[in-house]
């Protein structure tokens, strides 16, 4: 192996382990800063040691007995230090007393856990939305700042910042490193959901010119999912929101025409749906469902995208439950872009005429103002319906709203298609 | 990125059967690497002499032969499809496979996008 390939292999490695190192650690150490300080000097320690002697058998155990042995030195000289404060007399306290041979039985025994628990440390509300995402990525993702930074369109330092503030924030704070009591913990893990599906969004929102790294955003998210969902399988809406960025992110490839052009999911060529990823998040849709209770927003809009998944057409398409869903969906998250993905599902559903009379009732909402996708969805209603001069006039309306070339260029064709 | 893993196992000891053991490690790895993703598709192949043929066009003219096939000695005995961030990812993932698969190749070649 070369010196470059070693390298290459322990960037892999470290993507994989660094999350489990830093949990673990955290648990020993009680500071999740000083936890991925002892991870990335075994990092270190490996990127000295590997390209001479090979990449272990087992890389993951290597790091972390290495980290271990840091973290080992770092308690002895804490309680080192705090036996002097005895001898001085300070006061101290007998539960800081921690004993070094459980810590091995300590470390192996709840990888699951400490994921689960650092997952919820990154994500605490104490912390803003991007520390939280920040946070996740670096310790979770096992994202180098330089990479969080890049995908996320932002200069390095700022990012570096956010992370050393919202570690000294959690430590500040006292946050405990644990899962949250039953009380809390609805509230808690919906921000940890929020954040996976913001980093999710983020990367889909990506377009083709962009750096690599944004659109991958999409896998790291996916892969925050699947690990949630492993680690808490009883709680619905995580298995919704796997569900949701699985049937998404099937229409990856079909959503973006040959020259960046945004395509509609009405107008998107189901052969490039991919049909693994449907049916894994077919399959998380069926898990949210069988634990039983009323769907979350997750789950409602995984439902809705599963219905899009099973048709393979448009017409095959089960218009009817759509609207149903969407029904469901305004009870709990109430905005009008839902409105509006509705009235085109009743349209769908019950012909144009009962679209067009809902979306008539959107065309004052403030947040629509500049959303060209309403006069769109409205010029379509009227066209169907035969008011043709009236079609056209909105679709020109759009074309002057869209920031997208190609889709002007689209929405004046429809317009001129509209012409007498 | 996806890759297509394709598994060769060494011919000198794929013919014998797989321990209970075995099968149970095995089907932990699988189910571990399906739910975190790390594996999209999976499936283990049939000796060529049950349901295996090869179609060929040779100046366009269609030949069929039914397995088993006598001139070859290494066969292909499963596949994978990885969802991996790098292809140093999959090695890894294929890496941590064929540790449990015993002798053999595991082939990765990266999915056109």
């Amino acid at each position: 192996m070369t010196a470059t390939s070693t390298h290459a292999a322990i960037d892999a490695v470290w993507r994989i382990e660094s999350a489990k190192l830093i949990a673990g650690l955290t648990r020993i150490v009680g500071d999740v800063g000083l936890a991925e300080d002892l991870a990335q000097d075994a990092l270190v320690a490996a990127l000295e040691r590997w390209p001479e002697s090979g990449v272990p058998d087992n890389p993951g155990a290597w790091l972390m007995a290495t980290a271990k042995h840091r973290a080992i030195d770092q308690l002895r000289r804490r309680t080192m230090l705090e036996r002097k404060h005895e001898e001085l007399g300070y006061e101290l306290e007998a539960q800081q007393e921690m004993a070094v041979p459980d810590l091995d039985a300590a470390i192996d025994d709840h990888v699951g856990d400490d994921l689960l628990r650092l997952m919820f440390m990154s994500c605490h509300p104490v912390l803003s939305t991007e520390a939280q995402v920040a946070l996740t990525l670096r310790l979770l993702g096992g994202l180098t700042t330089d990479e969080i930074a890049r995908a996320f369109l932002v200069p390095e330092p700022t990012v570096a910042q956010r992370i050393v503030r919202a570690k000294r924030t959690l430590s500040e704070a006292h946050v405990p490193f644990e899962v949250p009591r039953r009380e809390e913990l609805d509230e808690r893990l919906s921000s940890v959901l929020n954040v996976i599906y913001l980093i999710f969004n983020e990367g889909y929102t990506a377009t083709a010119g962009d750096d690599w790294l944004r659109p991958a955003l999409c896998d790291d998210a996916l892969r925050l999912g699947r690990i949630l969902a492993e680690l808490a399988p009883a709680q619905a809406e995580v298995h919704g929101l796997v569900a949701l960025m699985e049937l998404q992110a099937s229409r990856a490839r079909a959503r973006v025409g040959p020259s960046g052009e945004p395509i509609l999911l009405l107008d998107q060529n189901r052969a490039r749906w991919d049909p693994l990823l449907i049916r894994r998040g077919l399959a998380a849709l069926q898990r949210a469902e069988q634990l039983g209770g009323a769907l979350g927003p997750y789950a409602l809009q995984a439902a809705i995208a599963a219905c899009h998944a099973r048709a393979r057409t448009n017409e095959e398409t089960n218009w009817v439950r759509i609207v149903a869903l969407y029904d469901a969906l305004r009870q709990l998250v109430p905005s009008p872009v839902v409105e509006l993905n509705r009235a085109v599902a009743v349209a769908m559903a019950f012909g144009p005429a009962a679209g067009l009379a809902l979306v008539d009732q959107l065309t004052s909402e403030p947040a629509l103002k500049t959303y060209h996708l309403l006069p769109s969805v409205r010029g379509d209603f009227l066209k169907k319906l035969g008011r043709l001069e009236e079609a056209r006039s909105e679709f020109e309306r759009a074309a002057a709203m869209t920031r997208n070339e190609r889709e002007r260029a689209l929405l004046l064709e429809r317009a001129a298609a509209c012409a007498p | 990125m996806k890759f297509l893993s394709i598994w060769t196992p060494d011919p000198k000891t794929a013919n014998t059967p797989p321990s209970p053991e075995f099968m149970e490690e095995m089907g932990k790895l699988v189910e571990n690497a399906m739910k975190s993703g790390e594996v999209l598709l999976t499936g283990g192949l049939l000796p060529a002499s049950e349901g295996g043929a090869r179609v060929r066009s040779t100046n366009g003219k269609i030949t069929v032969i039914d397995g088993p096939f006598t001139e070859s000695k290494e066969l292909i005995a499963g596949f994978a499809i990885l969802q991996a961030k790098s292809k140093e990812d999959a090695i890894e993932s294929a890496k941590r496979f064929v540790k449990l698969a015993g002798d053999g190749e595991s082939e990765i070649r990266q999915i056109m996008d």
